[in-house]
């Protein structure tokens, strides 16, 4: 007898939807028949059989949600009892990732965390409605698309293939392809197209697949559009979004799991936003599609399928350069933004159960950094710990520190304590890979270390 | 031995259109007056380079004023886009911009147009449809190609005119740039200035072929080259590769052979190639003493010419002048233009 089991069809697939089964109970399937239609968050998928053999009985039907990964899906009878077994979900090679013990991946946000405060740009009567940041992200786009022809969305397979990673799906159906625009693998052509577009007045959003193929087009980033209005004595402008995810997603290796917060966030002239929820997400792509400066937009790959509370109001835009206290608490001060965030929530609620009190800062923006509300607020707990998923060295929470240091070292108490990927590439190996990024164990471990 | 450029036009265009250039008498006394008025500001420039006034990297044109000038007669002023690489000033002054404000720019004082913020490679100048000026070499391919993108987009029949040079051919981006230009058939009109030498490497030394204007023979573009020593032939070609662009045909290469008399900068000593050479072309293609042929042939005077090599030393002066007296920006402009207020 041989499983078949629910498979992973991307790196951060975790569970699916079995749309379709095209094989029943009494059925004899060989190895490459498709045997079942699968939706992850990305796409459809096909599934094909592995081992041949007589379909004993359909374990999950047709229709069912949320069918996690390593599910037995189908059972097969073996010819002659003979077909190799299939691997089983309890050897760790075969498992989908983050599944290894692994205490930092264990937590995944696949459901919202308590989020303790409401966001008091919120209107309090609002509706919230349940929305994942993948989606948040498409309605900023589509209602600002809406609102301003010059606003138009191009990077590679954002139009027929509908995003890589479905941020753009529909919006080729809405706005046609003079609008959303399919580009050849050429990031440093259509980076320096879109900031010439920007300049001779159009509102590109550029979108990278992710933000590790736009080392390939820095140069435009900064040379071209970060740069340009001061060197024009403020003449021309370069008003233009670049998005796309960034930092480490799962189980990629190390040319496709960085964080350049601090590269870009370093830049004057650009303005860098890296949102945690769905409400930010669509609150600030709005401000930055309208904001008339060229503005670098962090999304996290492994948010995209959360699901968060965003208000259903006409038009939801979000001040730039503000941070968000996302947790009240009187011990401890922790800065994250993006992924981290989550993180830094639950270590918050762990912390809890032992009697220390943090306060969580989202900073939301990177640049310009909102350095009063953590200032504020680490007067009030006199200590800091800051998180990122980024290399520490030069790093986001360096420049915390820094700020906190200089705006109020007399109020701290300890040392403050930076949690961050360690300072190797990001490696493949799924016990590695665990160890090098930061996430709840790490900045448990340095909230303690500071409110010793 | 001197590469003198070619004088006969090659194409692989589809269609060869005879090369028969005539002007009228007016044309070519404006053309003489924009060539002269190039030449003399950029000696100039050069000269108060030399005084210490201009500091950092300064580029001159002296010897491809025909290039710009004769393309600049297929521009439609606050119409079409231009944009260029570091060498850019004969593109300003050609395009109509305040010789005064990029003079002063230059000087880096308050009165240059970019408020002596950018300097000599970083001008900018909306009205005339100048969007700089870049310092880092093929950049201006890739934003050039979004200029004549955002023109296909809104619908108009604008054209960018996107120029570079012999050693920008070589750089990626251009490769990105001709493959979308093609592909969404964009207004753009590459104009590749090739002067024979990125700085100090030879095109023989750096390009495996060095027919440029077939570089973008993968992409399905064709190309021409061009004598850019003739002013007439630049216009003519230029007249053609626009019209097509307007009328919907995409993008065009013209490979626009040419020479700089000066060194790559003002630091090079120009030891990679011969004084011979220099001089040869001088004596033998120089753009203006060719105009002045053709001015001759066509009953113009040696008095008409003084008129304006007199008109072209006074504003050339002015310029001087008024770099100079222009002060320095005020310390409080460090802070502004960083970013546009929301």
């Amino acid at each position: 007898m041989t499983d078949i089991l629910m498979p992973a069809l991307s790196p951060t697939m975790e569970e699916g939807t079995l749309t379709k089964w095209h094989i029943k109970a009494g059925d004899s399937v060989s190895a490459g028949q498709v045997i079942a239609e699968i939706e992850t968050d990305k796409a459809t998928m096909e599934v094909e059989a592995v081992d041949e053999g007589e379909v004993l009985e359909i374990l999950v039907p047709e229709g069912s949600e949320n069918v996690k990964v390593n599910t037995p899906i189908a059972r097969l009878a073996g010819e002659d009892g003979a077909a190799a077994p299939a691997p089983k979900a309890d050897v760790p090679a075969a498992t989908a990732e983050g599944k290894t013990g692994d205490p930092e991946k264990a937590p995944q946000q696949t459901s919202t965390p308590k989020v303790e405060l409401r966001d008091p740009e919120i209107p309090a009567d609002a509706k919230l409605v349940k929305t994942t940041v993948r989606d948040a992200l498409r309605d900023a786009m589509a209602e600002e698309m809406r609102r301003d022809d010059r606003v138009f969305l191009i990077g590679e397979e954002v139009a027929q293939y509908q995003g890589a990673y479905k941020v753009s799906r529909e919006l080729l159906q809405e706005f046609g392809e003079r609008r959303v625009v399919d580009t050849p693998i050429t990031e440093h052509g259509f980076a320096g197209l879109g900031v010439g577009a920007a300049m001779s007045g159009l509102k590109p959003i550029v979108e990278f697949m992710t933000f590790n193929f736009a080392m390939q087009a820095i140069d435009h980033i900064i040379n071209s559009a970060a740069k340009t209005l001061y060197m024009s004595g403020g003449q021309i402008r370069a008003d233009i979004v670049f998005r796309g995810p960034n930092g480490a997603a799962s189980r990629v290796g190390a040319q496709h799991s960085q964080d350049y917060s601090a590269w870009y966030a370093q830049v004057p002239g650009l303005k860098v936003i890296a949102p945690y929820d769905a409400a930010d997400a669509k609150g600030l792509l709005k401000a930055a599609i309208r904001d008339p400066n060229p503005i670098v937009f962090l999304e996290h790959e492994m948010l995209y399928g959360t699901e968060f509370d965003v208000p259903e109001v006409d038009d939801y835009v979000l001040p730039i350069g503000k941070a968000k206290v996302r947790r009240e608490g009187k011990d401890v001060t922790i800065t994250a933004h993006a992924r981290m965030v989550g993180f830094a929530l639950q270590a918050a609620e762990k912390l809890a159960e032992e009697g220390i009190e943090a306060e969580v800062i989202d900073l939301r923006t990177l640049r310009p950094l909102d350095h009063e509300t953590i200032v504020e607020s680490v007067k009030k707990t006199n200590r800091l710990v800051s998180a990122e998923e980024g290399w520490g060295p030069m790093g986001v929470g360096a420049e915390v520190v820094a700020r906190v240091i200089e705006h109020a070292f007399d109020y701290l108490d300890a040392p403050p304590l930076r949690v961050h990927q360690e300072d190797v590439p990001l490696p493949y190996a799924a016990n590695l890979e665990a160890l090098s990024l930061p996430g709840v164990d790490k900045i448990i471990a340095a909230v303690k270390q500071v409110v010793a | 031995m001197a590469k003198a450029p070619a004088k006969n036009a090659q194409t692989n265009a589809p269609d060869k259109i005879p090369n028969t250039p005539t002007a009228s008498k007016e044309d070519l006394l404006r053309f003489y007056r924009e060539m002269v008025l190039i030449r003399r500001f950029e000696e100039r420039a050069g000269q108060l380079y030399g005084m210490g006034l201009i500091g950092g990297f300064c580029h001159l044109y002296i010897g491809q004023e025909a290039v710009a000038v004769g393309v600049q007669e297929s521009v439609k002023q606050g119409h079409d886009k231009i944009i260029t690489g570091y060498r850019d000033h004969g593109h300003m002054l050609a395009a109509g911009m305040d010789p005064k404000e990029v003079m002063a720019e230059l000087t880096g004082r308050i009165g240059g147009s970019s408020k002596g913020k950018g300097g000599s490679m970083h001008m900018f100048d909306v009205p005339t449809g100048f969007y700089g000026g870049h310092g880092i070499v093929g950049a201006q391919v890739a934003l050039g190609t979004g200029l004549a993108f955002a023109g296909k987009y809104r619908g108009d029949d604008s054209v960018a005119f996107v120029y570079f040079g012999d050693g920008a051919s070589n750089q990626g981006q251009v490769y990105e740039s001709f493959n979308m230009a093609q592909l969404w058939k964009l207004p753009a009109i590459y104009i590749i200035e090739n002067n024979q030498y990125a700085m100090g490497t030879s095109i023989d030394r750096s390009s495996s072929t060095t027919e440029l204007y077939m570089r973008g023979a993968s992409f399905g573009i064709p190309g021409e080259q061009v004598d850019g020593m003739d002013v007439l032939a630049v216009r003519d070609a230029t007249a053609r590769a626009v019209k097509r662009a307007r009328e919907g045909g995409g993008p065009y290469i013209l490979e626009v052979k040419t020479y700089r008399y000066r060194g790559h900068s003002m630091s090079d000593p120009a030891k990679y190639r011969t004084k011979e050479e220099v001089d040869e072309v001088k004596k033998t293609r120089d753009p203006i003493d060719h105009i002045k042929l053709l001015l001759a042939a066509a009953n113009a005077t040696e008095e008409e010419l003084k008129v304006i090599d007199n008109e072209i030393k006074a504003i050339v002066a002015e310029s001087v002048q008024f770099a100079q007296e222009s002060p320095e920006p005020d310390p409080s402009e460090l802070y502004t233009d960083v970013y546009v207020e929301a």
